[in-house]
């Protein structure tokens, strides 16, 4: 038996764009234990429910993060609108669909950058940043915003795409499958990557489950668990199947995220396809009374949007509970056992936001 | 087209003393513990604990109302992974939360101010 020591990882550290901190219970190279903590930045954003009203909390709840900061909006304006009883018109779910599949292109790509750039692959790294610009100029000509959007409404959306910017949209997403087939290529086959990503941080199914976690780190052990089947926006009137994987390492998490962009790409094509013309949005009269726990498919997963409303324009309560609050403990659970080199990607694996979870 | 599945979201309302029963039938019953959280409304805690079912997309929440000096157990005996949200509901709401592993005891936020959001309902009130 080695000796065993502590090591103390973050919450600044070269890999961590956001801070977490972990003591590491170390015996030599292994990993025995990781226990976490995170709070560094929290900023108490659901309590602004006290001088916000439930209209302009829509634009406070997308600030919770600046990645997924649409489907935050989206997120918490469907749970208004199932307490009001409120149908959003078709036009304007199929724009939500297409800006949450933008969204979730724009993450995935992020991702896969900060992977590269993590085992040591830059130029991998600038190949999977050059193509999220084109994801953010397309968020930039729609709504006028490359990270806070401000297009949700309680009710529906505030902007339109015009046939011209569908079209841009659709070249955009066609380049980027045919740049995303030759790099993932290189991330699924190249033998520098599968030393680093294959077999590291295996998470089986059961463990997954048990440890709740959610979101393409679930998909990637096995669970079929994706929120877009509950039928949120668009999604009942398109065609789709959550991307699961077996292996239940990093590289199989990798392989599914790849793989949702892909999906994105061709669940864009289908609501470009299907989009009716008529109104954005209808008119939102009174205050919410009762409560719903609305659950979306953001991409890290599954993320959980508690409103409470009393029928005053002020809400009770509004609670977000995010992807990567819920994935920790399953984090955890691949550092156990692991070495100490290994650490970042296992970290990265989760695909980790802070900002979401110091909401 | 592909098969979607909107269920209607359950509540079930129980006493603060069937919170652990109530939670081991979940387990039993192989869901998952989506998520679990405070409100403070008319002076009183409702704690939600809320359980997703993963092949019907089904959420059951179970929702207790206790006053603040009221003492809750730790649902971690079951769901170990709900430690994260027992800790959150202890230093932001000052819920009374029994046995809790692992216990922060206060420190899973670095906030200055203690029980922040019990604070501000009771200011407000």
């Amino acid at each position: 038996m080695g000796k065993q020591s502590i090591i103390p990882f973050g919450p600044q550290h070269p890999v961590l764009p956001e801070p977490i901190h972990l003591d590491l219970v170390m015996e030599d190279e292994k990993i025995l234990e990781a226990v976490p903590s995170i709070g560094f930045v929290h900023r108490g954003l659901e309590s602004l429910v006290e001088k916000k009203d439930y209209q302009e909390m829509v634009y406070v709840i997308e600030r919770t993060c600046g990645i997924c900061s649409f489907m935050h909006g989206m997120g918490y304006c469907e749970s208004i609108e199932h307490i009001m009883n409120v149908e959003v018109p078709a036009r304007g779910r199929f724009l939500r669909t297409i800006w949450c599949e933008m969204s979730r292109i724009h993450s995935h790509l992020l991702w896969l950058g900060l992977l590269a750039d993590a085992f040591g692959f830059e130029s991998l790294f600038y190949q999977c940043w050059r193509m999220r610009e084109k994801i953010l100029d397309m968020f930039e000509m729609t709504t006028g915003g490359r990270v806070i959007f401000s297009v949700n409404k309680v009710g529906g959306v505030l902007k339109d795409m015009d046939e011209g910017q569908i079209r841009q949209i659709l070249d955009t997403i066609e380049w980027i499958e045919k740049e995303l087939t030759k790099i993932k290529k290189t991330f699924l086959n190249d033998y520098t990557v599968e030393t680093r990503l294959r077999g590291v941080g295996v998470l089986t199914k059961e463990q997954a489950h048990d440890l709740g976690a959610v979101g393409p780190f679930a998909r990637a052990s096995g669970v079929v668990l994706d929120m877009r089947k509950r039928g949120y926006a668009a999604y009942p009137e398109l065609d789709f199947e959550p991307v699961t994987s077996e292996d239940g390492d990093s590289w199989a998490r990798c392989e599914v995220r790849i793989n949702e962009i892909f999906q994105a790409i061709d669940l864009i094509r289908q609501a470009a396809a299907k989009i009716p013309a008529g109104d954005l949005a209808v008119e939102v009269k009174g205050n919410p009374e009762g409560e719903f726990f609305m659950r979306v498919e953001q991409p890290r997963g599954e993320a959980v949007y508690f409103s409470k409303g009393n029928g005053t324009k002020f809400l009770d309560r509004m609670r977000v509970r995010t992807p990567t609050f819920a994935n920790i403990p399953g984090m955890l659970q691949t550092l156990k056992g692991a070495d100490y080199a290994d650490v970042p990607i296992l970290i990265l694996t989760i695909d980790p936001c802070i900002s979401c979870t110091e909401r | 087209m592909a098969e979607v599945i909107c269920p209607e979201n359950i509540l079930k309302e129980v006493d603060v003393d069937r919170i652990l029963d109530e939670s081991m039938i979940m387990k039993n019953k192989g869901l998952r513990l989506s998520q679990a959280c405070a409100a403070y409304v008319n002076g009183k805690y409702e704690l939600s604990y809320s359980f997703a079912e993963e092949g019907t997309y089904q959420l059951t929440t179970l929702r207790t109302v206790i006053d603040p000096e009221t003492e809750v157990s730790s649902i971690t005996e079951f769901f170990p992974y709900a430690f994260l949200y027992e800790n959150e509901m202890r230093e932001l709401f000052g819920v009374k939360i029994q046995m809790t592993k692992p216990d922060y005891q206060n420190k899973l936020y670095r906030i200055r101010q203690e029980t922040p959001f019990f604070k501000k309902a009771e200011e407000n009130a």
